[in-house]
């Protein structure tokens, strides 16, 4: 803190450019180039597209709990076209089903999540005035949020939005005529994720280039805190992957519009043979999912860095193994490029090649171990403090082991026979990559909510709101394991037709009435995040007595960060607790004492 | 009205929080107290909440498994479903374990260690011992489900044996059927440009392409006398369109004889083009029990799956490609319904179908569709009937009664020339014709 206050007098030369010019309302609320503006502008969107996604869930479950009876909550969000007199149309639950997967995976698990937190936390934890390039930042956003426009749009256009999984297989995806949400929502959904891939480039050169370049005076990559190093990887991955997804629906526009058979052949539809023929439906899974697993990783890795820095701060123990941390993130970065094909099992791969697969994603499983243990060893005799962010943290670890450990059946080729595509594997993705990754958001969003606004979040609020959702969260996913391995298969509207899954159904209903409970909890969230934003106590310098860079800057917020000269970095971000400090905690700017080893 | 009353309540409701929340926040204001510091009350509640979480965590989890554990699929009926299904307890034996314990140290630990200000945590930033242990550990374990996964899966995929009993499952939005060799045992070639009201799945003979080709000529000369007429511009043109595409589909089809007929001239009768008039295609799915079955699979129009929970096998059916799986059930649907536990699940259910006036449920093994196909996804679904070798020949001498050009009694010379001979493929890929 002394250091700080020390700082800001010494110089101010340098800070003198950055926040003395006069800013217009457009340019500091609307078109920002402010890193931290930014930050803000992707959060507030993913808040608002993830009510989206939450409300079409429970419609869905409405649907799957109490098939074909009416709701009012239905009927009032879809209108008499979609829901006649409140029952659920069943091409409607297809496209429910796709929008909410489309929403939540890309556009709150990874713009959301990465876009908020990379954007905040990469210039202030690394040390630098703004992003490499703010101009381009600014567009990342922007396209982000057009992509949105976009991707809500195609939820009012005649035929509804896509429908055919959020994983848009063709042919399916590509034939108007074999769906109805084929047709224009389709087109949208592609012109969406078109601008969504070129948002997540710029914002990923953008953090890439400000990691590498732009460290400040000392901040030696083997000091950067973990969030660091996973929005980094996260960022890597991102750009080398989605690319790919880019091409596989730049290819599917042409199958859809031109005529071309990429993805089409042999194809008789409505009483017709269509003309293309030659094309490989499972070329464009190939693609696809070369982009899909690494994504899982894009929504999952930024979550386990921020959980590192929140669970080390607040158990006053520095991260157990931080080296061994870094490995892991590396490692499952590597990985995750050899692994796609694990979708793909049952789709006429050669077996071999599916060998290959089992054996590069079970392997995954060693990082991921490791990083478990490191965790519950950070807390073995930490001190622990229960803010908010800390309880999301360690719900972070529950459900990452309860979805990790699930994810070794599935990876295991021979069984993945016998439960792919079935409510197993629902549970098994919503509880390791859905909840980890929100629970990491969560977390985040109470731990610099205070850097974000200069406020503080309501504590009460937020244990309620975390004791309703962990809870919540099992009584979703958990018996969806159960719903799988009875042989239920996912993406069904009714399973009425089938008597053999009459005794496990049942548990749909407590399914459902777990998700409406857990939906009412978002509702304490989001009321306790716009409240506090505009009426909430105001928050001292550094609220959790955290060693890392951003807790130097001051509360309000001003163009480059710092005023005076950005701050040297002397140590390593963990240094809690240490022996011979007089406080538990010693700020990555605090010099080593003459005698004193690094760790 | 709902709708209002719904407005109403959600309104209610954040009114109730924002109350309770101004309550707190203006008593805690007058303690002095800042919101970031965590007070020791709460600590200690939610320490208290660690340790109970993971009781009701651990209860809810047995409960579910005492509670729907026998509700699960029964037992295997197939040889590979039996290995399947040891695979994925030896599975459960090593991750239910560490399940348990790596939840229980997790919040153990965070109950245990609570914040005082009069303590220290450890200093411990790693301990290279620790990590190496749990790195290797893991990977020893993963080793062995490596390996023994591996081992089932060569086991499930390997080819099948020359002898196996073929049947052909052919999907599209939202059905099944089923395609049996016939008498000559080979399943003839396939071309999806013939499928028409008689035809389909599309086999391939000479008097399928003659069909075909009549009915396309006749529908251009349906469509050339529409155009004599006075017609507005718009039609003229779907009508010019329709011509052209029915001249390309004529053009391809003659190169799709000219591909069978160079296929019977290289392969004789050997050729799959010379054994599709007898095949059967039916909507009964039957297979013999202890037998290996070839189960081939293809779709009409989008990707489908194959599975048939049961027998734990499942394949996607992809438009232009064939896939494949082998399997050999091993339990009758007659015997599979006298199973005990297929007996009180079967029970079950039908009291319960009963209490809410449903009709009653016999069980059967299932195909099911298991891609997303469209709206009536939920429910592509045909019954497999696993019979005994006896029952199965019996139904297959009937079947083959009802062979696909079968209303000629003497449908069994082969239509084409069968001295001719050509490459041996099923698929009609030659270079199209430029004439026609």
């Amino acid at each position: 803190m002394g250091a700080t206050a020390h700082a800001a007098h010494a110089g101010h030369d340098a800070g003198h450019a950055h926040h003395h010019h006069e800013e217009s309302f457009i340019s500091k609320w609307v078109f920002s180039q402010d890193h931290k503006m930014i930050g803000k502008q992707f959060l507030v969107t993913a808040i608002f597209m993830a009510w989206v996604a939450v409300i079409m869930s429970l419609i869905f479950r409405l649907q799957l709990a109490w098939p074909g009876e009416g709701f009012a909550f239905t009927n009032f969000f879809l209108g008499d076209k979609w829901a006649p007199g409140g029952v659920l149309d069943s091409n409607m639950y297809l496209a429910l089903v796709t929008i909410h997967g489309t929403i939540m995976v890309f556009f709150v698990l990874t713009g959301g999540l990465s876009g908020t937190f990379a954007n905040l936390l990469i210039p202030l934890q690394v040390g630098a005035r703004d992003m490499a390039s703010g101009f381009i930042n600014m567009l990342s956003y922007w396209f982000f949020f057009l992509s949105s426009v976009v991707m809500l749009s195609s939820l009012f256009v005649e035929g509804g939005p896509a429908s055919a999984g959020w994983t848009i297989y063709p042919p399916l995806s590509a034939l108007p005529k074999a769906i109805p949400g084929s047709g224009t929502g389709m087109t949208l959904w592609l012109v969406s994720m078109t601008l969504f891939i070129a948002s997540s480039l710029m914002g990923g050169l953008n953090y890439v280039v400000t990691i590498l370049n732009l460290r400040t005076k000392g901040m030696k990559m083997t000091r950067l805190p973990l969030t660091i190093w996973a929005l980094f990887l996260t960022a890597v991955l991102g750009v080398l992957s989605f690319p790919v997804l880019l091409s596989a629906a730049l290819l599917l526009l042409l199958d859809r519009s031109l005529g071309t058979s990429f993805y089409l052949s042999d194809i008789h539809l409505a009483g017709e043979a269509l003309e293309q023929t030659g094309g490989s439906p499972i070329l464009f899974q190939h693609l696809f999912w070369f982009l899909g697993h690494p994504e899982v990783y894009i929504v999952l890795l930024p979550a386990l860095g921020i959980t590192s820095e929140i669970i080390s701060t607040n158990a006053r123990k520095p991260i157990f193994g931080y080296r061994a941390m870094i490995g892991s993130i590396l490692a499952i970065g590597f990985l995750s490029f050899i692994v796609w094909g694990h979708h793909m099992f049952v789709t006429g791969m050669n077996p071999f090649l599916g060998s290959v697969f089992v054996a590069t994603t079970l392997l995954i499983a060693i990082p991921s171990a490791v990083k478990v243990f490191n965790y519950i060893t950070t807390l073995w005799r930490g001190n622990i403090i229960f803010t908010p962010g800390m309880l999301f943290s360690i719900g972070l670890v529950a459900t990452f082991i309860a979805g990790g450990l699930t994810g070794i059946i599935l990876a295991d080729s021979a069984l993945d026979i016998a439960v792919h595509d079935t409510y197993f594997v629902v549970a098994h993705f919503h509880i390791v990559m859905g909840m980890s990754a929100i629970f990491g958001m969560f977390a985040g969003i109470y731990h610099w909510f205070p850097k974000m606004y200069g406020k503080m979040m309501n504590t009460k609020l937020g244990y309620a709101h975390f004791w309703i959702t962990l809870v919540c969260a099992f009584g979703v996913f958990f018996p969806m394991h159960f719903i799988g391995l009875a042989g239920a298969p996912r993406r069904y509207y009714d399973y009425t037709e089938f008597p053999m899954f009459d005794t496990v159904i049942d548990l749909n209903v407590i399914v459902t009435l777990f998700a409406i409970v857990g939906a009412l909890g978002q509702v304490i969230f989001t009321y306790n995040f716009f409240y506090s934003v505009f009426r909430g106590p105001k928050a001292v310098q550094n609220p959790w007595k955290s060693n890392t860079l951003e807790w130097t800057t001051p509360v309000e917020h001003i163009h480059g960060n710092w005023p005076g000269p950005i701050p040297t970095v002397h140590r390593w971000p963990y240094d809690y607790s240490k022996p011979g400090k007089s406080e538990d905690w010693v700020s990555q700017i605090t010099p080593l004492d003459h005698d004193e080893e690094e760790h | 009205m709902t709708k209002l009353l719904i407005l109403i309540v959600v309104v209610l409701g954040i009114l109730a929080v924002a109350q309770l929340a101004r309550v707190y926040e203006l008593t805690s204001k007058l303690r002095g107290k800042r919101e970031e510091d965590i007070s020791d009350a709460d600590n200690r509640m939610n320490a208290t909440l660690m340790w109970l979480f993971p009781i009701a965590y651990f209860g809810f989890f047995i409960w579910l498994v005492v509670a729907y554990g026998d509700k699960m699929l029964p037992v295997a009926a197939s040889t590979q479903g039996a290995d399947t299904d040891a695979l994925l307890d030896f599975n459960w034996w090593i991750l239910i374990p560490v399940f348990f314990l790596t939840n229980l140290l997790l919040f153990y630990y965070a109950g245990k260690y609570t914040y005082s200000k009069d303590r220290r945590a450890f200093w411990q930033p790693h301990n290279n011992k620790l990590e190496l242990l749990w790195t290797v550990v893991p990977a020893l374990v993963l080793f062995v489900i490596i390996i023994y996964g591996l081992n089932t899966w060569q086991q499930i995929t390997g080819p099948a044996s020359p002898e196996a009993v073929q049947v052909e499952l052919y999907a599209k939005q939202f059905d099944w059927t089923a395609r049996y060799p016939g008498k000559d045992g080979v399943l003839g070639a396939t071309d999806y440009r013939l499928i028409n009201g008689d035809n389909p799945l599309g086999i391939v003979t000479a008097n399928a392409i003659e069909k075909r080709m009549a009915e396309i000529a006749q529908e251009k000369a349906e469509a050339k006398t529409a155009l004599e007429g006075l017609l507005p511009d718009s039609k003229v043109e779907e009508l010019e369109h329709r011509i052209a595409y029915l001249d390309r589909m004529a053009a391809r089809i003659v190169n799709l004889r000219m591909v069978m007929q160079q296929d019977i001239k290289a392969n004789g009768a050997a050729s799959t083009y010379l054994h599709g008039a007898d095949d059967v295609v039916t909507k009964d799915f039957y297979l013999p029990v202890r037998k290996e079955a070839l189960i081939l699979i293809r779709s009409r129009d989008i990707i489908h799956s194959a599975f048939i929970p049961h027998l734990r096998i499942q394949m996607n059916a992809v438009p232009g490609m064939t896939t494949s799986m082998k399997v050999v059930p091993t339990i009758t649907t007659d015997s599979m319904r006298t199973v005990p536990e297929v007996m009180r699940q079967v029970a079950e259910i039908n009291a319960q179908r009963q209490a809410e006036g449903k009709g009653e449920y016999t069980f059967d093994f299932l195909l099911l569709c298991n891609k997303i196909c469209g709206a009536s996804h939920y429910n592509m679904q045909m019954p497999l009937i696993v019979t005994t070798p006896d029952e199965f020949d019996a139904w297959v001498a009937e079947a083959n009664k009802k062979p696909f050009e079968g209303a000629e009694p003497a449908a069994e010379p082969a239509p084409v020339d069968s001295s001719m001979t050509a490459p041996k493929d099923s698929m009609a890929v030659a270079a199209l014709p430029s004439g026609q």
